[in-house]
């Protein structure tokens, strides 16, 4: 690629950062361009958020139709599976998974919550309210 | 206390990394596509049952950790490298460090590091940053992707330290054991050996799914990848592999040209004509896989989808495929002194 071939389309990371790119000068030495972002990648990671919205509400409507306990819609939200979110928690996996059934959630103590409310960064209120915090 | 440490930055954070801490320690002649080049950071390898993000796992570049490692040992450089249980005694290892003056690499999981974009945040665990300082009980990182330096809090960084996951970092830190500079010689003798690795990964690597052959393994599966997924996923998964190849961290595309920006490098030093030749190899296998994500992209954003599309990107695979087997042939007939 050539220097002045870079691309500089605004990424969400180029309003950070730019990044650096190894491309060639006139003569074909390689030297390095700052890039703003390149649009097949952005596009590439919108794809990636669509996916991960898509099945954050598909879990939503399951809770609001009480198949599933809050967390699964946090799980969704926080790009985790049972595996990662006990890792996290420090609960077994099996635990996550019985967690994850709303009335089995709705007995959990007061410092069982805590572990998920840290986690996800949010309240415990938050948690039964199915509030994500996005910062 | 703030060591004095240079923050410099760089395509890929473990080059960076790496890059930073042996000129800190002296290697003056250190730069990104010699690190790259030397630790034999390039590779290729599609990972069929492996899924990160609900997609399949394809990398361009070698084990997080390798381009560190084999880069010191190619400079007779002896490297610690730690991992912990106690949460407190990382932090401890880490303080005792600044406090002899050693600026440190740790691997650290993404997700919660909070001068990230949103955007960017992933549960991925293999990303390389440098703690060189600590002041009002913040700590100083230079993060090679970024442009200038940040600040972690304790808590911050001792979350990201302990990211838990696929390659959990357990506090993994690191760093050069020795202070001293290398000859040129050694760079040469390092530039060979790194060569060497290179081809044995690319062309003799045993298996079909690593190297030169994994190429053309992944090209064949994308060709069936929508009669098998669906035009949903498998444009999901066309997606996947354009950010495996381009995104900070991965960067497929870019390390072709970081390669062929190392054996430009490489010519002063060994005094082979033949690199500068091969140099252009990569650089055109760069281009074709940038030019490949955007035909990738044309599908994900629904712009094309026939099967003919999805035959296309497979061809550009293969013939990313023979241009990178005839660069890594030219290098492996290359006749050292």
């Amino acid at each position: 690629m050539k220097k002045e071939q870079v691309p500089q389309d605004m990424s969400a990371l180029g309003k950070i950062t730019k990044e650096v790119c190894y491309a060639t000068d006139e003569n074909g030495n390689y030297t390095t361009q700052l890039s703003d972002g390149w649009d097949v990648k952005i596009t590439a990671l919108d794809k990636a958020w669509e996916e991960i919205e898509d099945r954050a509400e598909a879990a939503r409507q399951k809770v609001l139709n009480g198949e599933a306990s809050p967390l699964l819609y946090f799980m969704e939200k926080g790009l985790m599976d049972i595996k990662l979110l006990a890792g996290y928690t420090g609960f077994w996996q099996w635990q996550v998974k019985r967690h994850l059934k709303p009335d089995v959630f709705k007995a959990l103590s007061e410092k069982k919550l805590q572990k998920y409310a840290e986690v996800f960064n949010v309240t415990i209120a938050d948690l039964h309210n199915l509030k994500f915090n996005d910062a | 206390m703030t060591l004095d440490f240079n923050h410099i930055q760089a395509a890929h954070c473990e080059n960076g990394v790496t890059t930073s801490l042996l000129k800190h320690n002296g290697v003056k002649q250190i730069t990104e596509p010699l690190a790259f080049g030397i630790g034999a950071g390039i590779f290729f390898t599609y990972i069929p049952f492996l899924k990160i993000n609900n997609g399949p796992v394809i990398a361009f570049r070698t084990l997080p950790g390798l381009i560190f490692n084999r880069t010191c040992k190619a400079l007779d450089i002896s490297v610690v490298r730690k991992k912990f249980f106690s949460r407190e005694a990382a932090e401890k290892y880490l303080n005792d460090e600044l406090a002899k003056g050693n600026p440190v690499g740790c691997q650290v999981g993404v997700y919660y590091l909070p001068y990230f974009p949103k955007e960017y945040r992933f549960h991925f665990n293999a990303h390389n940053i440098i703690v060189f300082g600590n002041e009002d009980g913040n700590y100083l990182v230079s993060d090679p992707v970024m442009e200038g330096t940040n600040t972690l809090s304790a808590y911050e960084l001792e979350r990201v330290r302990f990211a838990k996951g696929a390659l959990a970092p357990r506090g993994q830190l690191y760093y050069p054991k020795e202070n001293r500079p290398v000859t040129d010689e050694q760079i040469k003798r390092g530039i060979i050996s790194g060569i060497k690795k290179g081809v044995q990964n690319m062309l003799q690597i045993p298996g079909p799914i690593a190297g030169i052959s994994g190429i053309k393994f992944t090209a064949n599966r994308i060709k069936k990848w929508r009669d098998k997924l669906g035009p949903k996923d498998a444009g999901l998964y066309l997606a996947q592999l354009v950010r495996m190849q381009e995104e900070i961290g991965t960067g497929g595309g870019g390390f072709r040209y970081i390669y062929g920006a190392f054996l430009q490098e490489a010519h002063p030093y060994t005094k082979q004509d033949g690199l500068l030749n091969i140099a252009q190899d990569f650089t055109a296998a760069g281009d074709l896989w940038r030019e490949a994500a955007v035909h990738a992209a044309g599908i994900y954003k629904g712009r094309l989808g026939s099967q003919q599309d999805y035959n296309t990107m497979g061809d550009y695979l293969l013939e990313v495929a023979e241009v990178e087997k005839k660069a890594f042939t030219a290098l492996k007939n290359i006749k050292w002194q």
